[in-house]
């Protein structure tokens, strides 16, 4: 009887310890996504209430399919991703690297490393723009006083240095998690293996590449699916530094959305697209939690 | 030189050059920082003041109403929300998280790495497409524009992190401490407030930290669902400072430090719990 009572509490009590965090979830993500979704189903502006109850069936969706600027900004966010993540990780591990073989003040150095990882996505996007303003950011000015330049550059004005100028403040942000992360595997990983491969003549790419590697793997994939949580942050950055302009060439898919919704009061078609860039955001958290969760495995995880 | 020396060198010398690395990394920040302790007039100058000629206070007396230049920018309430509703979501959402993580980590159950996932998934949504149904949500509730309305958005912004965090931290701990608690007569209960709770104490306080920051931080809501000084925070207001083609440089520095500040003192305080947090959640399974 016992054991009867004891089973019946174990499972119950997982559900009871859940059901408030699946109550806010539902309530404030579930549900709100549910309406979305059926707003994208009609022609709803905020500007005439009462369109929200005509059904159009997936007209929007339909629509969205021969929205030449919709598309646009779908692929310039996929590449501005692919880009800034691939200079993040790259110079993450860089510097981590680099910290690792320090063999003293390591905790001083990532103390300081951890610097940008506290500023707001808002407050980043205004620094960048004062940086790269062509009257009186820093940059402009120092390329002057050096005398390297003789005229203002354009920074956020060309659209070719407006996406250059958003990519490196993308990645001065979010560039010390990778780091951090990494150096974190790094630290955990034991020397022995590294000492015999060189006593057996390996150079040090082989040694980097069937050593430290594999065994920071699982760390990278850390960094990616913690990173792919956030990725819309780059909202706020864009938002601020160029508001999408100019011309909108450097109009991202959320930046978009948010001028279709709310500057445009197109409801409908901006939750359409909002569900476009929120199954993206999904897949891309999949992909990578399920490389982690792989990785664990082959790492021996308790799993 | 002998070898020792020779490695000492070359240790100092790599220490120097990856300092200078972190340095040049945090520039842009620090521009920031050194320009709310300048006048504008400086700011604006041409040819360019590389040397401070003198620093002040004038900036933030100016955002806070102080002195006799004054902005019309109530960077007083904007704090005042920033923190009450930080304060408020961090606390639920870490209420809501041990419960969760204690329950990931303790017991085993039917559909769980499902139901972890489909946490994170949630979180996944982009700011700004859950924007579009809160607003009209929280229009016919009638809690936009208020504290309460942005709390619950971050409450549910927070709760799938923090549970990944706490997770993590609960599994550190042995099972069979609480065990022998609950041999020694001591109900589940109290076996997790006297031993697991202390012991997971520090890491708490990192995935708090962590919730706080997001809130904190947060724009892409909040730009969304506040109006007016009774709920705009401070990143909200940030943006007041824009206006259509001029902008003030010097009071919108000043006006981040007070964002960064708080933020900072923070984080350092629990560095250590978070790096450790972060990386243990994920590796071990």
């Amino acid at each position: 009887m016992f054991r009867a009572i004891r089973t019946r509490q174990t499972t119950l009590a997982p559900l009871v310890l859940l059901l408030p965090a699946f109550t806010v979830m539902l309530f404030v993500v579930a549900m709100p996504l549910a309406f979305s979704f059926y707003t994208s189903l009609t022609p709803y502006r905020l500007t005439r209430p009462e369109s929200i109850e005509i059904y159009i069936g997936a007209r929007n969706y339909i629509r969205l399919w021969d929205n030449a600027a919709f598309w646009a900004a779908f692929w310039r966010t996929i590449l501005f991703l692919a880009i800034a993540l691939n200079v993040e990780l790259l110079l993450g591990l860089g510097i981590a690297l680099l910290i690792n073989k320090l063999t003293w003040g390591q905790r001083t150095l990532r103390t300081i490393m951890m610097f940008p990882m506290m500023f707001s996505p808002i407050l980043v996007g205004f620094q960048f723009k004062f940086i790269f303003n062509d009257n009186i950011g820093i940059v402009n000015n120092a390329l002057q006083s050096l005398g390297l330049i003789d005229r203002a550059i354009p920074w956020l004005v060309d659209a070719q240095l407006a996406m250059f100028s958003i990519i490196v403040a993308e990645v001065w942000m979010s560039t010390s998690i990778f780091a951090i992360l990494l150096l974190a595997g790094l630290l955990a990983m034991p020397r022995d293996p590294i000492e015999a491969a060189r006593v057996d003549g390996c150079n040090s790419w082989q040694v980097f590449r069937h050593i430290p590697l594999p065994f920071l793997m699982p760390f990278i994939f850390i960094a990616m699916t913690i990173r792919s949580l956030d990725v819309a942050r780059a909202y706020d950055i864009v938002h601020v530094m160029t508001g999408g302009g100019p011309a909108g060439r450097t109009e991202l898919l959320w930046t978009l959305i948010a001028r279709v919704g709310y500057n445009n009061a197109r409801m409908g078609e901006a939750n359409a697209m909002a569900y476009v860039s929120t199954l993206l955001s999904i897949a891309f958290t999949v992909f990578f939690f399920r490389k982690l969760m792989a990785a664990r495995r082959y790492m021996g995880g308790a799993e | 030189m002998s070898r020792a020396v020779r490695q000492r060198v070359q240790a100092v010398a790599l220490w120097i050059a990856t300092f200078l690395l972190m340095v040049i990394m945090c520039i842009p920040g620090l521009w920031v920082v050194l320009s709310a302790f300048r006048p504008n007039r400086e700011i604006l100058a041409r040819p360019p003041v590389w040397v401070p000629e003198r620093l002040t206070f004038n900036n933030f007396a100016k955002i806070f109403g102080l002195g006799d230049a004054q902005v019309a920018i109530p960077v007083g309430s904007y704090f005042m929300n920033s923190v009450v509703i930080a304060l408020t979501s961090t606390f639920v959402a870490l209420v809501i998280g041990m419960a969760g993580g204690y329950a990931f980590a303790r017991f085993r159950f039917r559909f769980k790495n499902s139901l972890f996932l489909s946490l994170m998934l949630f979180r996944t949504v982009p700011g700004i497409a859950l924007s579009l149904p809160l607003f009209m949500l929280w229009s016919r509730l009638g809690i936009i524009d208020t504290q309460m309305g942005l709390i619950i958005v971050y409450i549910a912004l927070n709760v799938p992190f923090t549970i990944w965090l706490i997770d993590g931290f609960f599994r550190q701990i042995p099972m069979s401490l609480s065990e022998a608690a609950q041999v020694d007569g001591c109900t589940r209960w109290q076996a997790f407030w006297k031993i697991e709770f202390p012991l997971a104490k520090g890491g708490i306080a990192a995935a708090g930290v962590f919730a706080f920051l997001t809130s904190w931080n947060e724009y892409a809501l909040a730009a969304q669902l506040t109006r007016s000084t009774d709920s705009k925070t401070l990143p909200v207001g940030l943006m007041d400072f824009t206006a259509q083609f001029t902008i003030d440089w010097a009071g919108m520095s000043a006006m981040a430090v007070i964002i960064i500040v708080p933020a900072l003192i923070l984080t350092f305080l629990v560095q250590k719990h978070l790096i450790r947090g972060l990386t243990f959640g994920g590796v071990k399974g």
